[in-house]
């Protein structure tokens, strides 16, 4: 297994680019930082026993005169901003990687069914795909988002806003996959192997899912990685919006708009740190997949 | 010719059908209309006196039809919220909106264009490597975190530029301008960097592989091999065509210019359609909603018409194989 990764194409051209190495190394520690947030956060920014009115608006430590326990100070409600940011970055990067999950599945299984099956589903789902695609994303996501919620009713409003969020930023994205994948089957389904695997009688969905599946894989991990850059960004734009992820568990869009409110007070750390993280973040899952997508294309060795 | 703009016809308006089947549905989905519309004291008999009026208990087809027909003739209904006529609304609130997403989109494209010829020709000067890496970090990041930095450093530290409003307008009819004060010039300046920045740098990525593609080409080397100065060749023959696709993608990103004044609006308080809109949603005001998409729609499809009808006009090439995939 170890050689196998090492003598492949993939972790050549990985180890051969330093800026991929730093992005992969930093996308890393922040998704492991945010998976054990509990453990490696200065304080639970949710228990509201252990927080202090009293240690409200203080400064980044380097910069406070006397009080050092906030690393990067604390907020209008003594909240420590280190923690609020490990805490914060959980929920942006489990709602990004939920959604893209969804969207994943979503696109891949209509693309599979459009490619196979032809005819009038792969009309549908493709001029399905069209209208959608010629709409932006986040105004899909902002509607989808805002339709849901005024379904449910308003007590359960705040309990759902994160599946809701992600079901609304996973339907927003599934087109890419799609129309990825059917070229792929398209392609695939004239090969002499799926079509001995039909003459042995095969049942399609077989087909689908043990042949063809995996020869779209490649692509498909290259919208995936750069999907999830677009849905932690749209779920952190709804979050700033204030149509997203509810203050009492606040993602990184959240705690920026929080912040944001103290901006004009010249408290810039309440803001500024959390969209520092954001940022961040994204660049680094940018740069992995530009990367990928560049690995992947053969023209480009 | 025309059977293809024909085709291209049919095929928006089959697009718009489905948007107003959408728009339409929202009201069958969220809430009753006659409660969003009524005070707690109105009676049983009142509400259904209303509900008769309005025309809710017609079958869903005739009603499907008269929404079509209303919006047609741009009537919205009344908002749940503001109780105003939605086109009204809208309509005072569409200068603002329009002003800053096209002052964005010339923003993005004087300097987009320029910057990337330069990493196009200049492909390995430092200053091309600096431009190129920021401007992947220009799409990392988020339009708002964006918006917030530029209010904190000119509003906030400097002090030069306002950090909401429009500032002061002037009204010509219906259309209130602020490009005619200076208050109302310095208000726009920081919300259209925000909105343009993202388009700005997708605009010089664009013309700077545009212009690898084109440079490569043999009637640039023949160029070259006639002797031709540098300058005529970069700009009177490369340029020109790689500006093509830059025209048409363009005039697609102007819908998602207009989707992300949604955020942009609420970064700076501006207010436009984008902000209407936001508040509809937290609101719960459909009919607001479903006009904002319907308009959205009609802004995307036409200029999606266009761009097709134009392309086929400039580039004879695309005659012969557009018509077969008209989706790529």
């Amino acid at each position: 297994m170890y050689r196998r990764v090492v003598d492949s194409d993939l972790w050549f051209s990985f180890s051969r680019s330093p800026t991929v190495v730093v992005a992969a190394a930093v996308a890393t520690i922040m998704m492991m930082a945010a998976l054990f947030a509990p453990l490696i956060a200065p304080q639970d920014p949710f228990d509201l026993t252990s927080l202090s009115i009293l240690d409200a608006h203080i400064p980044p430590a380097w910069m406070a005169a006397d009080d050092h326990r906030f690393l990067l100070g604390s907020d209008d409600q003594g909240r420590d901003v280190l923690s609020a940011i490990l805490y914060g970055s959980r929920i942006s990067i489990g709602v990004g990687l939920a959604s893209v999950a969804l969207a994943l599945v979503l696109g891949v299984s209509l693309g599979l069914l459009a490619g196979y099956v032809g005819g009038r589903l792969d009309a549908l789902i493709m001029r399905t795909a069209e209208i959608q695609l010629s709409f932006p994303t986040i105004l899909i996501a902002l509607l989808l988002n805002g339709v849901m919620r005024s379904i449910l009713p308003a007590d359960l409003q705040d309990q759902l806003a994160i599946p809701v969020l992600i079901v609304a930023i996973g339907i927003s994205g599934w087109v890419q996959y799609a129309r990825t994948v059917r070229g792929t089957t398209l392609v695939e389904k004239n090969k002499e192997y799926v079509q001995a695997a039909r003459l042995i009688g095969i049942h399609p969905l077989m087909i689908m899912l043990r042949h063809i599946l995996p020869n779209t894989m490649g692509p498909v991990l290259v919208i995936a990685t750069i999907h999830l850059a677009v849905a932690i960004i749209t779920e952190a734009t709804l979050s700033f919006l204030g149509v997203g992820v509810p203050p009492t568990e606040p993602s990184l869009g959240t705690l920026i708009r929080i912040g944001n409110d103290f901006l004009f007070s010249g408290e810039w750390w309440i803001t500024m740190f959390p969209g520092a993280a954001l940022a961040i973040l994204v660049l680094a899952v940018n740069l992995l997949g530009d990367w990928l997508r560049d690995a992947f294309n053969p023209k480009l060795r | 010719m025309l059977a293809f703009i024909l085709k291209r016809l049919m095929q928006s308006l089959l697009v718009m059908f489905f948007v107003a089947l959408i728009a339409f549905s929202m009201f069958q989905f969220v809430g009753d209309p006659v409660h969003q519309m009524v005070g707690i004291e109105t009676t049983l008999e009142e509400r259904e006196e209303l509900r008769e009026a309005l025309g809710l208990n017609d079958p869903i087809l005739v009603q499907f039809s008269r929404f079509v027909l209303d919006a047609v003739t741009f009537d919205f209904g009344i908002s749940y919220q503001h109780k105003k006529p939605v086109a009204d609304m809208i309509l005072s609130r569409m200068p603002a909106t329009l002003e800053l997403a096209v002052f964005s989109a010339l923003l993005a494209l004087a300097l987009g264009i320029p910057m990337g010829v330069y990493t196009g020709l200049r492909r390995n000067t430092l200053f091309a490597h600096v431009l190129m890496t920021v401007s992947l970090a220009g799409v990392s990041l988020p339009t708002f975190l964006i918006g917030i930095l530029l209010i904190f450093v000119f509003a906030v530290m400097l002090g030069w530029l306002p950090s909401f409003g429009r500032g002061e307008v002037i009204d010509f009819g219906w259309w209130s301008t602020g490009l005619l004060t200076v208050a109302g010039l310095k208000a726009l300046i920081l919300p259209s960097i925000t909105l343009g920045l993202f388009q700005m740098t997708l605009i010089m990525r664009l013309v700077r592989s545009e212009m690898l593609e084109v440079l490569r080409t043999d009637y640039i080397k023949f160029a070259r091999a006639r002797g031709l100065p540098e300058y005529v060749v970069n700009f009177r023959h490369a340029l020109k065509n790689a500006l093509i696709p830059v025209i048409t993608v363009t005039g697609l990103q102007l819908g998602s210019i207009i989707a992300f004044a949604i955020i942009t609006e609420t970064v700076f308080q501006w207010p436009g359609m984008g902000l209407l809109f936001l508040q509809s949603i937290q609101t719960v005001d459909i009919p607001i909603m479903s006009a904002y998409l319907i308009l959205i729609a009609f802004v995307v499809v036409a200029i999606n018409l266009v761009v097709d009808i134009l392309y086929y006009v400039i580039d004879p090439r695309l005659r012969a194989t557009r018509n077969a995939d008209p989706g790529a």
